[in-house]
């Protein structure tokens, strides 16, 4: 069995920022490692948790009573079209930025939000930063499990570092040529 | 040109805001240099060699007479009086300090200007066609395009951290001036059965792997121009590497999957947004327009105008050079565009004084509607003057160092900043141009060699496009010492090719004497009316190969 790569995983800190405001995290995150493949629907321990993509996919069928309380995380090279119209019925996406540089999360919160229907709680996961917030947002992440050294209630004005926008995107269905009265 | 509105304001005056707060931090330790390092590139600071480099966005290459006198102060207030135009019709300043940063940009704003993306791996400033709106060859006026793809692509909160940089070129012309075929998308405008559309080419590029972009579309509706865009470069963001900073550019994943197969891979994510909310409407093209409408251009008799010039020309023959040289048929009956060299000999190409850009801002005003500008080659560009003032604007861009005839010509050069000023340099490209000047200085002897573009980079990166140079010069390094490879062939235009290397790299001290010997064999070998790179192109690379390294 080819050991999977062990890159970096997220973190699921204690604390985070949801609904515009600091609050506890109930979910327990389990990383992509060697063992994975060992969890099976009745080694799993009760409660919520995000499971990473391919053990979700594995496991899928057996948990299916307790869905409510299974979410998912995409790494960064894992693509929207992975979960598809199956993204409906999480009640929680985490997409996993392994560095603040990569940017295919911002993508993939777009496209669970745009074209597979996905309401549930998107969540931000790994090495983003505040300046990121308001591109997080927009791009339809409503949960932030920030890693930085930063203070959570500090970084919530980033939220909204702008109060305008150009294009269109989750939060504002029309770009600005749709928005502005463009006569004279 | 287009001028901002409330919405404009307002964003922009939000981003000072944010970068002032983000500097702070900085300064006070809160944010390292690893984590300033993304924030402070897309508000276009990098940290050079000497000091800090802050590049100003020029939209498509326009400013007016008002941005002008402001850059001027900028450079005369916070730097050491003077600027710098880049191979992609932006301005640079060479030694702000950083804590100025957040002032400089908030002044920028104010005339409507700004820092945003123009490094950093996001989407870039668009390029385009000097002549956009009055070249005789022009299909439509690329400017609103260019605009609204300006306003699509800032803070585009999906494309801020692609695998790599990413730049747009759009070109409405016949003739492609805005070198489409070397950018990561290049847009030409066409009209098919009196439609209005684009052909959409990918992954061109310059840097260490030149690459001629692919066509990927051979109509695309207008109204789909955003769309389209937006499709190309969310398969990119999705797909390009990432492990390797050197093969994450599109045009390494348009080479890896097969132009036909990426092309798929968009009409497929365009497929599914096509309709979407980023179709353009008639209102908002007509609105984008409306923002380039023709200036009140007076009525001349074009064949009057002519002859009057001609008279002027007759009798004196450097006014008849640099009206042969330095300016640019226009469409409108009885005017001009000029083109106000900022490369005479001994000034690093690009450079100009805080004085020249308030002698530009107030030719612009008296000659031009008061608008400027600036083009990949480092000139600037008077798109609107009247033929009966080409004398008297003439005698005043010669007061200013700006009528160098030698437009199109090798000492037109264009040239990075090269080892004087850039931490990523492998030798120093100015004094190479500088020899080259010196050397070939003989106007008659310049205009007999006809158009030539002889470009220089100090290293691989290409900022000063060597490869599409009809003679490129590239810097390397031979164990520590500053080398020079010469290549021939390249060209940037709608027959875009990359040069080809002559040979093992030559000292700089030899460099003059070898673009001399290239220069004889093509004099000699020259059919009639044919220019350098014809020339090249019929006899290849041998002849100069074995001319340039025989045994004397
Ligand atoms: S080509 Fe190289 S030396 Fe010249 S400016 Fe670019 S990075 Fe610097």
């Amino acid at each position: 069995m080819p050991k999977p790569k062990a890159g970096p995983q997220p973190q699921n800190p204690a604390q985070l920022i949801r609904g515009g405001a600091v609050a506890s995290n109930e979910w327990r995150l389990l990383p992509a490692s060697d063992e994975a493949p060992e969890i099976t629907a009745d080694t799993l321990a009760p409660g919520k948790v995000i499971l990473p993509f391919p053990v979700w996919q594995r496991l899928r069928e057996d948990l299916s009573d307790r869905s409510g309380e299974i979410g998912v995380w995409l790494d960064s090279n894992e693509t929207a079209d992975l979960l598809g119209e199956a993204a409906r019925e999480l009640p929680l996406v985490a997409v996993h930025f392994p560095a603040f540089a990569d940017g295919r999360g911002f993508t993939t919160g777009r496209l669970l939000r745009e074209r597979f229907g996905f309401t549930g709680e998107l969540r931000a996961v790994g090495a983003f930063i505040r300046d990121q917030l308001t591109y997080l947002r927009r791009c339809g992440f409503d949960a932030y499990a920030y890693e930085g050294e930063e203070s959570l209630e500090d970084l919530l004005p980033s939220l909204h570092d702008f109060s305008d926008s150009y294009q269109a995107a989750v939060d504002e269905s029309r770009p600005i040529f749709r928005r502005r009265p463009l006569a004279g | 040109m287009y001028r901002y509105d409330e919405r404009d304001r307002t964003i922009i005056g939000e981003r000072v805001a944010q970068f002032r707060g983000q500097t702070e931090r900085y300064l006070a330790g809160e944010l390292n240099e690893e984590q300033f390092l993304p924030l402070r590139l897309q508000n276009g600071l990098y940290i050079q060699r000497l000091a800090p480099m802050l590049r100003i966005a020029v939209p498509y290459g326009l400013l007016n007479s008002d941005q002008l006198r402001r850059l001027a102060r900028i450079s005369r207030d916070y730097d050491k009086g003077y600027a710098h135009f880049t191979t992609r019709q932006n301005l640079q300043f060479n030694w702000p300090r950083l804590e100025d940063v957040p002032e400089i940009l908030a002044e920028l704003a104010e005339v409507e200007m700004h820092a945003v993306q123009t490094s950093g791996n996001c989407i870039r400033n668009t390029t385009s066609d000097p002549y956009a709106g009055v070249a005789r060859d022009e299909i439509a006026d690329p400017r609103p395009y260019c605009e609204l793809i300006r306003q699509w692509s800032t803070f585009h909160p999906e494309f801020a951290f692609l695998p790599r940089k990413f730049k747009i070129a759009v070109n409405g012309a016949k003739a492609d001036r805005a070198a489409i075929r070397v950018h990561d998308i290049g847009v030409q405008i066409i009209e098919r059965d009196g439609e209005i559309g684009f052909q959409v080419y990918v992954g061109g590029g310059q840097g260490r792997t030149p690459v001629i972009a692919e066509l990927i579309r051979d109509f695309l509706p207008e109204q789909d121009l955003l769309s389209y865009l937006e499709a190309i470069v969310r398969v990119y963001n999705q797909l390009g590497r990432r492990d390797n900073k050197y093969k994450a550019r599109i045009k390494i994943l348009v080479k890896a999957l097969g132009p036909e197969e990426f092309g798929r891979r968009v009409e497929r994510e365009w497929e599914q947004i096509r309709d979407g909310a980023d179709r353009l409407t008639p209102e908002a093209l007509d609105w984008a327009r409306a923002f380039f409408d023709a200036p009140d251009y007076a009525r001349f008799d074009a064949a009057a105008t002519e002859s009057d010039l001609q008279a002027q020309a007759d009798g004196d023959k450097a006014f008849a050079r640099w009206l042969e040289r330095n300016t640019f048929p226009h469409r409108v009956p009885g005017y001009r565009a000029v083109r106000l060299s900022t490369k005479p000999t001994g000034v690093p190409p690009g450079d100009v004084t805080d004085s020249q850009l308030e002698a530009i801002a107030d030719l612009a005003d008296r000659f031009s509607f008061g608008e400027a500008r600036v083009t990949h080659d480092q000139n600037v560009v008077l798109a609107d003057v009247q033929q009966d003032e080409l004398q008297a604007l003439w005698q005043a861009a010669r007061k200013h160092g700006f009528a160098t005839p030698n437009i199109g010509t090798l000492t037109d050069m264009i040239c990075c900043p090269g080892g004087d000023f850039c931490s990523l340099a492998n030798a120093k490209s100015i004094p190479v141009a500088e020899a080259i000047q010196r050397r070939f200085d003989d106007m008659d002897y310049l205009y007999d060699l006809g158009d030539l573009n002889l470009n220089i980079s100090g290293c691989m990166n290409a900022c000063g496009h060597h490869h599409v140079g009809h003679i490129g010069i590239l810097g390397v390094d031979k164990k520590g010492e500053e080398f020079y490879q010469v290549q021939l062939g390249g060209s940037s235009s709608e027959n875009a090719s990359l040069g080809k290397v002559l040979g093992p790299s030559f000292s700089r001290a030899e460099v003059p004497d070898v673009i001399g010997t290239i220069l004889n064999i093509y004099v000699e070998q020259r059919r009639p009316d044919e220019l350098f790179l014809d020339t090249y192109q019929r006899i290849g690379l041998q002849p100069f190969k074995e001319r340039v390294y025989a045994k004397a």
